[in-house]
């Protein structure tokens, strides 16, 4: 579950003035042009650097946002009121990995290691979705995510499934069809406790108060000013403005929380005559400031991550042994 | 259903509830991100083999439920094995082996029950478990070949787990009716088939078996005697619907 690519204020100050300085125009002009005919671009063909920098800051954000994306969910595995839920919980959360996994391979055909990535994600280094930084505090929580975030997700996926980079858009053809289903199975689970008894809802609507605001953060802030993102979109790194998506996701989905009698806690949520959303202040403030690291779970949610990668270390490097009997599968 | 058989599916079910449920706590924690997504498919086929066994018991659609949401921890039938927390990979995945292999031929013997839904089930259980033990094997031979430290740690692992591994074979009231009726040959037979097929792989893992006959096996579990690990799983399972006593669907 990912809502967009994030440049951080320290990363968009060292973007150099000229990201294209130095590239060979003539095969610049030819990438370029096969961009625009739809084509699409494989790990061997040629890139330029700015290119290939950004679309690994791209996928590896996303993937780190699926690996980290798993912990709120997967706090609930284990208390999940039902065997239909139970079942349906753990899949979903062992899809997210899945997808981290897709992703990671997807990145490593730009040259980045997992290993690199996944070090870079432990040390702070590289970002990953904001959304993740909030704690999953009841049952209802794990609802609104599966059908709200994941809902966002999809907004955001499917558009950058038609971007230029092959590896990524053909990960992303999958991620969203399974992302499909998540929002199912989190659409059913929302509806159940919608139309259940009075304190089944009430946990509900609490949920969906506290996650309005980052539900509102997902897509980053307004970034159609911003002279770096016309280069990725003409490149088909980016494919459309975080205000866009942002509004078709509210289009799609708020209508849907508003039928079930529910609704967010914002009362200028409203579409105005041009059929754009509109909405109260979200506090940017504090996307910045969870997003740098100081919201209420960053430090949990890497101390989960850091726990797994020291307590599995000593399996990763016995399985590196070179004097390994075991090659293939017994099967 | 005769008291012993309902005794009987209800203890089979429960190790696979259990252990499933422990199994999915290594969603999003294991030693990479492949084996993550291995013990949660292995979490989802064990408790939907439960979920299974459960409905069997009695065919009212919220009994499965109450069976495993309600129920006192005394009348939990599951043996210590699998009530153990998940700990280290290593412990995790030798439970894995040693439970799995039992498991698989379990539901091999079972294909021959003369209880026509358990053989049903069986041949398609043990189809899911062949994936399971062949998990299990590729990792207990690496990791036993591996290294100083993985061999290490597969050993005492091994050395740990066998005494609890020795009560999934506990007798359990009625056993002799349910051999005599042809509906399971028997623990004594499954510990029997299931030591010959596990003491090679071990071997090729390059690790020892410790004197079987030394061991003094983990029992209690079949008769209602649990670990002191069950009562808080349990309570951590029923968080969201013991907040909720007038819910009735979720």
């Amino acid at each position: 579950m990912y809502g967009n690519g994030y440049t951080s204020p320290e990363e968009a100050a060292k973007q150099k003035p000229d990201p294209l300085a130095g590239e060979d125009l003539q095969q610049l002009a030819l990438f370029e042009e096969r961009i625009a005919k739809g084509e699409k671009i494989e790990p061997q063909d040629w890139m330029p650097k700015e290119y290939r920098r950004q679309l690994i800051r791209m996928i590896e954000q996303h993937a780190h946002s699926e690996v980290i994306g798993a912990l709120p969910e997967g706090t609930w595995i284990t208390r999940a009121p039902s065997f239909k839920r139970k079942l349906a919980l753990i899949a979903k959360v062992q899809d997210e990995i899945g997808h981290a996994h897709l992703l990671y391979n997807a990145a490593e055909t730009l040259g980045k290691s997992r290993e690199a990535m996944i070090n870079d994600l432990l040390s702070g280094k590289s970002k990953y979705s904001n959304v993740f930084n909030y704690p999953a505090t009841t049952w209802a929580d794990v609802t609104v995510i599966g059908f709200l975030i994941d809902g966002a997700a999809i907004v955001n996926q499917v558009i950058n499934a038609k971007g230029s980079y092959g590896p990524y858009c053909r990960a992303l053809e999958r991620i969203c069809y399974e992302e499909s289903f998540h929002l199912k199975q989190g659409h059913d689970a929302l509806v159940h406790l919608a139309v259940g008894t009075k304190e089944q809802r009430a946990m509900l609507q609490d949920a969906l108060n506290r996650w309005y605001r980052p539900i509102i953060h997902f897509f980053g802030p307004s970034d159609k000013a911003s002279v770096h993102g016309t280069l990725l979109m003409k490149w088909k790194v980016k494919m459309a403005s975080n205000d866009d998506m942002r509004n078709q996701f509210l289009d799609q989905y708020v209508p849907k929380i508003r039928e079930l009698g529910l609704d967010f806690p914002d009362p200028k949520l409203n579409k105005n005559a041009e059929g754009i959303w509109e909405f109260s202040d979200p506090n940017w403030d504090e996307f910045f400031a969870t997003i740098n690291g100081n919201g209420p779970c960053n430090a949990e949610r890497l101390a989960v991550r850091r726990w797994a990668e020291e307590h599995g270390r000593w399996v990763r490097k016995a399985l590196m042994n070179p004097n390994q009997k075991q090659v293939l599968p017994l099967s | 259903m005769t008291p012993e058989l309902y005794n009987f599916i209800l203890k089979t079910a429960d190790d696979c509830f259990i252990l499933g449920h422990r199994n999915s706590e290594w969603t999003g924690f294991g030693p990479f991100m492949e084996e993550d997504i291995a013990f949660a498919s292995m979490a989802q086929d064990k408790i939907g083999h439960a979920w299974l066994l459960y409905k069997m018991l009695d065919e009212n659609p919220t009994a499965a439920e109450t069976l495993a949401f309600k129920r006192a921890e005394k009348d939990f039938k599951c043996c210590h094995f699998v009530e153990q927390p998940i700990g280290e990979y290593d412990f995790s995945l030798m439970r894995h082996f040693l439970f799995d292999h039992a498991d698989q031929l379990r539901y091999e013997m079972l294909m021959n029950s003369s209880f026509e839904p358990l053989a049903h089930f069986a041949k398609k259980f043990k189809g899911e478990l062949k994936y399971h033990t062949m998990h299990a094997d590729t990792f207990i031979l690496q990791l036993g070949n591996g290294n100083e430290e993985s061999k290490a740690r597969m050993q005492s692992a091994l050395n740990f787990c066998l005494p609890l591994a020795l009560g999934i074979f506990e007798a359990y009231e009625g056993e002799q009716e349910i051999i005599a009726q042809n509906i399971f040959a028997g623990e004594k037979v499954l510990q029997a088939k299931w030591l010959e097929k596990i003491s090679p792989i071990i071997k090729d893992a390059g690790l020892q078996m410790p004197d079987m006959a030394s061991l003094q096996a983990v029992n209690g579990g079949r008769h209602g005697f649990h670990s002191d690990y069950l009562q808080p799983l349990l309570k951590e399972m029923r968080e969201v619907v013991d907040a909720f006593p007038d819910a009735k669907e979720w």
